[in-house]
């Protein structure tokens, strides 16, 4: 089972590796405008939030928003794909249990999102210096939203029934619940209202609890971000486990 | 023993088609085994249930005595699948391809290596072992998926028409292999629209229509039965099911 696991693993990988200029390059180019435009230009002229200045204040929120995509986008991209070319059979006929094949493609996502986190945290070394709180909080915070979106990326593939089902999640949900989950703000600056209504974002405890990780400040409690963190992974992991059993959206 | 043992199987697909309507067929070991019938006939379905790759709707399976309900994994691991389509990724190198299904079967690297290396070398790819899938010939990915299917050295060979649109010269190499690997005690089952490759391959056959297994014989009586070609006979089973409705 091991050998099995360590061949999907593998070629997830290597696959990334290949074909870095889709996989790794976009993010770090991306996120690199963002800290020259939002950071060095536009921040430069903002107030210090809670004693750090803006640069500092967004760049964890920037790997986690980078993270975030990467791990979705590999796993929805890779499951479907692998889907419509019918490449999925390869693995359905072999004796590979679900549970192996599951994990072999949430540890493509996460190796992705993870790499390119990493790659971001590189690049913003040349914006800002390094302040790390609690390194083992960036760490479970990197791996556990790696996965929650490595999960939901899968169970978005298995749904998803044209190139347009793998597109509409990652536009209309998940950047706009990214963008409004405290990337570039702190949520105390809304008014009461909003600042509720932000609360319902997941997102946003993540971004807080890899935040609190780098600067030792958040909005939300730690305790609840992970909470939450865990609680929507053991969900999804279910509802995926539920999904390769009844062979949903790749079996007849 | 029987390789492949089919108790009253139905599929009636989500859409209302009722692609098998109580299919019983059993196939012993040793056996090169065709399985014919015109498009839509079911064949496919058939290899896909033994495959697990649909779900039945009804009936038993058993492949090598052991249950596709019961222990599917193990079932699974007697049979190297050939399937119709083309379902590789073409842009994954030849010996990328046949080593990593490899590794689904539990096969170490370097063991998957040697392996990989010797098939695609008896099956004639071994100048495009580095070669990206998408550049071979129709004929080549033909071979790669064979390739593929007998990394594990399955017990059972299922080949759901292997020879659509390779040539003559590659087609015949293709029987020869086939031929090779039956004498040496793998299971076969092929399906094919060619009659021909049947009548030459074949000791037994089965003809399915609309779900239904019209007729299960040895090739031999079959072609001794006074009609000249196999050609012939199915033509007229076929017509039989046609006229029975």
């Amino acid at each position: 089972m091991w050998t099995s696991y360590y061949t999907m693993a593998r070629k997830e990988f290597v696959r990334m590796i290949r074909i870095w200029s889709q996989t790794l390059l976009p993010p770090i180019v991306t996120t690199s405008l963002y800290f020259v435009v939002f950071g060095s230009f536009i921040g430069s002229q903002l107030a210090a939030i809670e004693g750090f200045s803006y640069m500092q204040f967004i760049v964890p929120g920037l790997i986690m928003m980078s993270m975030i995509t990467s791990s979705y986008m590999n796993t929805v991209s890779t499951f479907y794909f692998a889907k419509w070319q019918r490449t999925l059979d390869e693995i359905l006929v072999s004796p590979t249990p679900n549970w192996i094949v599951i994990a072999g493609f949430i540890s493509g996502g996460m190796i992705r999102g993870l790499l390119v986190g990493t790659l971001v945290l590189i690049v913003s070394l040349f914006f800002t210096h390094l302040v790390i709180h609690q390194l083992a909080i960036v760490i479970l915070a990197g791996i556990l939203t790696t996965m929650l979106f490595s999960l939901a990326g899968l169970v978005n593939g298995i749904f998803a029934k044209g190139f347009d089902g793998i597109s509409i999640v990652p536009t209309f949900v998940l950047t706009p619940l990214t963008y409004l989950g405290g990337v570039f703000f702190s949520i105390n600056q809304f008014p009461e209202f909003w600042r509720i209504v932000s609360l319902f974002n997941p997102i946003l405890y993540m971004v807080n609890a890899f935040r609190y990780g780098f600067l030792g400040i958040s909005d939300v409690s730690i305790a609840m971000s992970f909470s939450i963190l865990i609680a929507i992974n053991v969900v999804l992991l279910g509802l995926t486990v539920y999904l390769f059993k009844k062979g949903w959206g790749f079996k007849n | 023993m029987q390789a492949i043992s089919i108790k009253g199987l139905r599929k009636t697909y989500s859409t209302g088609t009722q692609a098998l309507k109580g299919v019983d067929l059993n196939i012993e070991e040793g056996d090169f085994f065709a399985l014919l019938g015109p498009n839509g006939a079911g064949k496919s379905t058939i290899i896909s249930i033994i495959t697990s790759l649909t779900r039945k709707s009804e009936g038993e399976v058993k492949v090598f005595g052991t249950s596709i309900d019961e222990d599917p994994d193990k079932a699974k691991t007697y049979i190297g699948l050939v399937p119709q389509e083309f379902n590789f990724n073409i842009f994954e190198k030849v010996i990328d391809i046949v080593t990593t299904q490899a590794g689904y079967y539990g096969i170490p690297r370097k063991e998957a290596l040697e392996r990989a290396d010797e098939i695609i070398k008896a099956l004639g790819l071994w100048d495009k072992r580095d070669t990206m899938a998408q550049q071979l010939s129709g004929g080549m990915k033909r071979r790669l998926m064979i390739a593929r299917a007998l990394i594990h050295k399955p017990k059972l060979l299922i080949l759901d028409e292997p020879t659509a649109g390779v040539d003559i010269e590659m087609r015949l190499g293709m029987w020869e292999f086939l031929r090779r690997m039956n004498e040496e005690g793998t299971t076969i089952i092929l399906t094919t629209h060619y009659l021909e490759e049947a009548e030459e391959l074949c000791r037994n056959v089965a003809i399915i229509n609309k779900g239904e297994v019209r007729l299960h014989k040895p090739m031999k009586e079959l072609l001794e039965s006074g009609k000249e070609k196999l050609e012939n006979i199915y033509l007229e089973i076929i017509q039989e099911a046609k006229q029975e409705k």
